[in-house]
């Protein structure tokens, strides 16, 4: 009886995965989901990759060639939702899974169980979402703002895209809960809050966002259906309701949902700058401060999305001014990055090509964010292609690039092999090439007053749409380089623990690969190690 | 496909050059607020410029002096309290100079008082109707035929045929030159925005709410413009035909449509 015991606990001690597909059914640990989030949003990003060529194949040239404008209206939306709710923000999950427990010197997230069912979820929403494609009246096609009246006249889909938005949303808390319960409780006994990692600290501020304003589109999208099957009036005119009070109940989650998908991408950047420059990050602090007011900030600015509505002056006024305050943090955080680099000792692998090419990039969107701001402008600048162009480069060689650049810097970590470096740079060098030839001349088309989200247009906006459209096919297919990348990702060398060349952070001090259980009892380990900024 | 790709990226060339303002920037338009808005937009980009070749001066700079590479040995400093003193406040004075005059032109733009000319216009999906508040004068402006034939998918026409393809209607608004018109926005149906970029006035279109917009047209001529909120499949060919004329050949276009401008002379 005590040997079996005895054998049982030992045999407890060193379990590894579950054999088949069992181990992924249903595990619990912090690394398979991880993994999981990252193959399924890499999935969503082909998914809604291929929708964005559909849309730059029809705007080509102008005439319609490929589709009815109907088709193309459900393009732009569920190429929206996709990339925001299946690519982005589920990849920033996936590598909050891999890596907060393993930078923290957790042995797992705190609520195993809850993580599993949080990832669970995701591809049955997006299986409804997508199923809508083949519903009678199509996929919805009202933007992915879902702005009323127009939403209400989606055919069959409507019910389900209101269902597959409230499954995101369910999986997104619950995200959001394990983190931040992980964070507060599991971190080893030196590591106090202000000490934490940034990619720790602007995922535990995020996960606070989404846990403040994922109820609140699930509440406007609720009205929404109930609109449409239960006679109430919330947004309908005719009833006494109010069709802007969506607008703002939606920004209001909206903005913050802008951060949800920067802050992480923030973290990442700030991890990868320092191991690169070989130097701590500068102003590691402030750095947390500038995250944190972002943050707030996110909350007061969301009707700058709608200063064509007709609001009273001084609430224009109100939305401008806080709005020009966002570009103070978010100043600090760029040139904390340049302080960084400055005086370092730089080398160029493909983690810190795609960090560098994010903050070159990701500045010119904020710039463009700025000049949204000055309402007179945006006048004219709103629901045109300038306004495509900016979002396009804060989400794409923001928080995409991020993404990457995190994927390079954590995948030997994962394989415990180096992936190929040739093959990086010329992912990078592809990337960053055609993001640039998609999306700059997407400012122009605005700013000459094409207007967004039109299948066709007159012809003074013709070769400057089939420049974007060649830069879209470019950037399309540059990313099965990355494919590539992933594939032959176990075939090069055995990466040692580091990695780098001595990056700091707990994560280092396991093997590569990481063994399937980490961290299983607190860790004492050297301070200059486990935590690099200012010790 | 790769000729007429070449083809298209010579001419693109060959037009930037010929019409450069046009084609990058954004119009400086035929009405004082229109200028003012230019003038914004234009003090924005600059200024903007100017931070991007300082920031990015530095960091350029750095990534070619500080390179392992090049022999670079790490600094082991991790923060400097001046310099983020100053990088934090001197944006905060930035702001504030482009917040003040910025905040002078809203409320201009947003002054619609004493109008000469008030025009009811209200989005259908997809065409606009038109409605002369004193003069009489109503009527739906809808997208021209030439640019209704060439633009069915696999049409016969080519879009380069057709003048002013997707932006040209059947019945344009037609408003006197140096006259303050005011312009009641609703909608019939889905939401709709009034845009026309020579003028710089986008205003959305609400079912159930009045929108007010004004503008003061300095120089006669067509402008043209689109609906620029999303309303359903036909968004992309509602556009907006708005003639600038002489005060004269506005009361006489009155007149031609069985309305009376005395209404509008009076006001004079």
């Amino acid at each position: 009886m005590t040997t079996a015991v005895a054998d049982a606990h030992e045999v407890h001690d060193d379990h590894g995965p579950e054999k088949g597909l069992r181990r992924w059914l249903f595990t619990t640990n912090h690394k398979d989901i991880g993994t999981m989030y990252l193959v399924f949003s890499l999935t969503m990003f082909f998914v809604g990759g291929f929708m964005a060529l559909i849309i730059r194949s029809e705007l080509a040239q102008p005439g319609l060639q490929f589709v009815h404008p109907e088709f193309f209206n459900s393009m732009t939306t569920m190429h929206a939702l996709v990339m925001v709710f299946g690519a982005v923000m589920p990849a920033f999950v996936g590598l909050a899974n891999w890596m907060i427990p393993m930078q923290i010197g957790a042995p797992d997230m705190a609520l195993p169980r809850m993580n599993n069912w949080s990832f669970w979820i995701l591809p049955v929403a997006f299986g409804i979402l997508i199923s809508t494609l083949f519903m009678p009246g199509g996929a919805p096609a009202s933007g992915w703002t879902m702005y009323p009246p127009l939403v209400l006249q989606t055919g069959d889909a409507f019910p389900f895209l209101i269902f597959s938005v409230h499954l995101m949303g369910i999986s997104s808390i619950m995200g959001a809960i394990n983190i931040i319960v992980t964070i507060i409780n599991m971190r080893t006994h030196e590591m106090t809050l202000i000490r934490m990692p940034m990619f720790v600290w602007t995922w535990l501020i995020t996960a606070y966002l989404l846990l403040a304003v994922m109820p609140v589109l699930a509440g406007a999208v609720t009205m929404l259906l109930t609109d449409q099957f239960f006679g109430t009036s919330f947004f309908l005119a005719a009833g006494g309701g109010d069709p802007v009070m969506f607008q703002h109940i939606f920004w209001f989650f909206g903005h913050p949902e802008v951060y949800i998908m920067i802050l992480p991408a923030f973290g990442v950047v700030s991890e990868i700058i320092p191991t690169f420059s070989r130097k701590p990050l500068f102003g590691h602090d402030s750095m947390v401060y500038a995250a944190a007011s972002i943050a707030f900030l996110s909350f007061i600015v969301w009707a700058h999305h709608m200063f064509t509505v007709g609001m009273p002056l001084t609430g224009q006024m109100f939305f401008m001014f806080a709005t020009m305050l966002i570009a103070v943090p978010t100043g600090v955080k760029v040139f904390n990055w340049v302080g960084t680099m400055w005086r370092g000792s730089m080398t160029f692998e493909t983690p810190m090509l795609f960090a560098l090419a994010f903050v070159f990039l990701f500045t010119i969107g904020g710039f463009s964010g700025l000049m949204l701001a000055i309402v007179p402008a945006d006048i004219q600048y709103h629901d045109s292609y300038f306004v495509v162009a900016h979002f396009h480069y804060v989400l794409v060689p923001g928080s995409i690039f991020a993404l990457m650049a995190g994927a390079y810097y954590w995948l030997p970590k994962w394989t415990g092999h180096m992936y190929n470096e040739w093959a990086g740079k010329l992912h990078f060098w592809l990337s960053t090439i055609f993001v640039n030839v998609t999306f700059f001349p997407m400012h122009f088309l605005g700013l000459a007053g094409m207007p967004r989200r039109i299948p066709d247009y007159s012809t003074q906006f013709a070769d400057f749409n089939m420049i974007a459209s060649i830069g879209a096919m470019g950037f399309g297919l540059s990313q099965l380089v990355f494919v590539y990348v992933l594939l032959t990702a176990k075939q090069g060398e055995k990466a040692t623990a580091e990695v780098w060349d001595s990056p700091k952070g707990l994560e280092w001090t396991v093997p590569s690969p990481a063994p399937y259980h980490t961290f299983d009892e607190p860790v004492h380990v050297d301070r200059t190690v486990a935590f690099p900024q200012n010790p | 496909m790769i000729r007429k790709t070449l083809t298209c990226l010579l001419g693109m060339l060959m037009a930037t050059t010929a019409s450069a303002e046009w084609a990058l920037n954004m119009p400086k338009g035929v009405t004082e607020l229109s200028a003012e808005t230019y003038d914004l937009h234009m003090m924005v980009l600059w200024v903007c410029v100017a931070i991007g070749v300082l920031v990015f001066g530095v960091m350029i700079v750095s990534l070619f002096k500080h390179r392992k590479s090049a022999g670079a040995e790490p600094a082991s400093f991790s923060h400097s309290t001046t310099a983020e003193v100053i990088w934090t406040a001197l944006p905060v004075v930035i702001l504030l100079a482009m917040a003040v005059p910025a905040a002078e032109t809203m409320v201009k733009l947003e002054d619609s008082r004493s109008p000469d000319l008030s025009v009811i216009a209200t989005g259908y999906q997809w065409k606009w109707h038109y409605r002369y508040q004193d003069e009489g004068v109503e009527y739906y402006s809808t997208l021209a035929r030439p640019s209704l034939e060439a633009r069915v998918k696999g049409a016969a026409v080519d879009p380069f045929s057709v003048d002013n393809y997707l932006l040209d209607v059947d019945r344009p608004l037609v408003v006197p030159v140096g006259a303050k018109v005011r312009l009641l926005l609703t909608s019939n149906d889905v939401l709709h925005a009034w845009w026309v970029p020579e003028l710089a006035i986008k205003k959305d279109a609400i079912p159930g709410i009045v929108n007010e917009t004004s503008f003061t047209a300095t120089k006669t001529g067509t402008y043209r413009g689109q609906c620029a909120e999303l309303c359903g499949k036909d968004h992309g060919y509602m556009p907006i035909v708005v003639e600038v004329v002489e005060p004269e050949a506005f009361v006489a276009w009155v007149e031609a449509n069985n309305g009376s401008a005395e209404q509008f002379a009076n006001n004079q």
